[in-house]
């Protein structure tokens, strides 16, 4: 398991469309990729989930990926994080 | 006539035809079922006629209104095929053995209740998108077209609200302007509205469309939220006169801003704007005028029921510096009296107003009251690039007297260890021919002058600018007026001082030429004109 955490500095935090680009990009891994957010958690592949954390600018999430092929998986966030939000 | 009102969410104005949007209502019924598996198989037929319509409206919009507002079609795609969604409509359809019509339209309640009840205006409108999704999977499972509308050359888009999904299906070049009874500020069709540059008001209430109808011919102004249906001749006259001006002054804008005040022979000016309150901030900012080269400080006054202290003064100053971030700000210590009047002055009837007891005539008479006005100024100084400015004046004892009066405010200022900015400009209104005639003696003792225009004709002239009868007798062009300017801008000059004009003759674009042959180094004029100046100014050619 890895996780990690990362503060949101896109101006809108996790609108519609960085989540539906999130789902996007990590849909293609067998790993279970969690996001919370002052308790509440919600799959990184879920878009209306996602959308319901109403994540904001300056929001710390928590990023939890479990499974097979977590390295790449975990990679892939970081790297989604990073040039997205 | 009748006359719709909401809030207006882009600035223009419309006049065309109503076009109401129609949707077709589909009544879900919850039904029993026997064999939810055949329910399911529904279900997938109708997403995936869903998903093959939104990918074809996706790529419509991608040509009409570009990637960024395409996209939303694209999240639709991807909320249709989302798990909790899909698991939350299978789940009702069989545990409750219930039609997948019903089941789509619980779950739609569901998701769009979460988004409303979120803390954030943008998540709230998005249970619009959620009803959109789910409303075409039902549409599709009841094999139902969309919704559709009247299509008139130029339309006025009505409805209660309007989908994303729906205004992509209107036929864009025929839409001159939107009209929604809900929506706010962020819902699709304000962003719509928005990217296609076209008026659009939200808001207006469920009930005018019981109001409206087909074909009507209306008027939409979407910088007041209005909408006059059926209008009169006399409101229709004024639509079209201020459609045709925005229009105008849009091309100029688009032309124009961002270029500099110059000649063809390359003699520059400077381009303000005169403003009367802190509300007009934005007009200067969009007009793209050089700095403010009048701020009327009487609506302080006048918007009081008794003296603003020195602390609301500080605050409205202080908003006016820090919102023009740097350009140049001259504000005018108050110009009461007069056409001016205000009650707790307690000016009382005068046979003269215009010749009265007005102005700076008033502020040193109560220095106490102008002592205040200095003060907020002084404390304002520090947020931006002040001028102060002082109406009326016609010796050089009344401007020895007020600069004394700054010098004790500063001193006050300083002993309390308050700051102020040393560079404030100190300038005076050459609006006396007085002043005008002066004006070398009065040019050493300050940093600009700046010609009132409509004070100096009427002194000059003798003429009272508030008498209709006199109009004729008002010709703003004599050459007394226009010689006392340029002996004005003459000895500002010998001194190395500048000198701008601020009364309605700088904005009278015959009177550019000479005004830059004077050697004028400012025209202040209203927000609205400062791009016609600009536009008179880079025609010229002094040389010739």
């Amino acid at each position: 398991m890895k996780t990690f955490a990362y503060t949101i500095k896109d101006e809108l935090g996790i609108h519609a469309r960085p989540a539906g680009l999130m789902v996007k990009a990590v849909k293609g891994f067998s790993s279970e990729i969690t996001i919370a957010k002052n308790g509440k958690t919600a799959s990184a592949k879920k878009l209306m989930a996602l959308m319901g954390l109403g994540v904001k600018c300056g929001d710390e999430i928590q990023i939890t990926v479990e499974g097979a092929d977590e390295d790449q998986a975990a990679a892939a966030v970081q790297e989604f994080l990073a040039a997205n939000l | 006539m009748k006359t719709v009102s909401g809030k207006g969410v882009y600035g223009a104005v419309a006049i065309g035809r109503i076009s109401v949007f129609k949707r077709q209502e589909v009544q879900v019924k919850r039904v029993r079922i026997e064999r939810p598996e055949l329910e399911l198989t529904r279900l997938e037929a109708a997403k995936e006629a869903a998903i093959s319509q939104l990918s074809e409206i996706y790529e419509k919009a991608l040509k009409e209104v570009g990637e960024a507002n395409a996209q939303i079609f694209e999240i639709h795609m991807m909320m249709i095929e989302d798990d909790d969604y899909n698991d939350s409509i299978a789940n009702i359809i069989t545990s409750q053995s219930v039609n997948a019509e019903y089941a789509v339209a619980v779950t739609s309640d569901n998701f769009a209740e979460m988004f409303a009840s979120m803390d954030d205006a943008y998540m709230q409108a998005r249970a619009a998108d959620v009803r959109d999704i789910s409303n075409r999977i039902i549409r599709n499972l009841c094999n139902r077209d969309t919704a559709n509308a009247v299509s008139y050359d130029k339309m006025i888009v009505c409805a209660d609200d309007l989908a994303p999904s729906e205004t992509v299906s209107l036929d864009k070049d025929k839409v001159v302007a939107f009209v929604t009874a809900h929506g706010s500020s962020n819902s699709h069709t304000a962003i719509l509205a928005r990217n296609m540059n076209i008026p659009a008001i939200i808001g207006a209430g469920e009930e005018f469309l019981a109001q409206i109808h087909d074909g009507d011919v209306a008027a939409v102004d979407g910088y007041t939220g209005e909408m006059f249906v059926c209008p009169d001749e006399e409101t229709l006259a004024r639509m079209e006169k201020k459609q045709k001006e925005d229009l105008e002054k849009k091309a100029l804008l688009q032309n124009l801003k961002g270029k500099e005040n110059v000649t063809l022979d390359g003699k520059s000016i400077k381009i303000y704007a005169n403003i009367g309150g802190v509300s007009n901030i934005g007009a200067v900012m969009m007009n793209d005028a050089g700095g403010i080269g009048l701020f009327r400080s009487e609506f302080l006054y006048l918007e009081s029921s008794d003296y603003p202290d020195e602390e609301t003064q500080f605050l409205a100053y202080k908003k006016v510096l820090e919102s023009m971030a740097g350009k140049k700000v001259i504000i005018r210590t108050l110009d009461i009296g007069a056409d001016k009047q205000v009650d707790y002055f307690k000016l009382g009837q005068e046979e003269n107003p215009a010749l009265g007891f007005r102005a700076i005539r008033i502020c040193l008479t109560r220095p106490e009251i102008f002592k205040v006005q200095l003060r907020a100024l002084y404390r304002a100084s520090v947020y931006g690039s002040l001028g102060i400015m002082f109406p009326m004046i016609t010796s050089v004892e009344e401007l020895r007297e007020i600069l004394e009066i700054c010098e004790t405010v500063k001193e006050e200022l300083r002993a309390e260890g308050v700051e102020y900015s040393e560079s404030i400009e100190l300038g005076i209104m050459i609006e006396t021919p007085a002043a005008a005639i002066i004006s070398d003696l009065l040019a050493p003792m300050v940093d600009f002058f700046s010609v009132g225009t409509n004070d100096l004709t009427q002194y000059t002239l003798a003429v009272d600018r508030q008498n209709p009868m006199l109009e004729r007798f008002c010709d703003t062009h004599h050459e007394a007026i226009l010689r006392l300017i340029e002996l004005a801008a003459r000895n500002a000059h010998a001194h190395g001082k500048w000198i701008g004009i601020c009364g309605e003759l700088a904005a009278d674009t015959s009177l550019t030429e000479r005004f830059l042959r004077m050697g004028i180094d400012e025209l202040s004029v209203s927000p609205g004109f400062v791009l016609k100046v600009r536009d008179t100014v880079r025609k010229l050619d002094l040389s010739k």
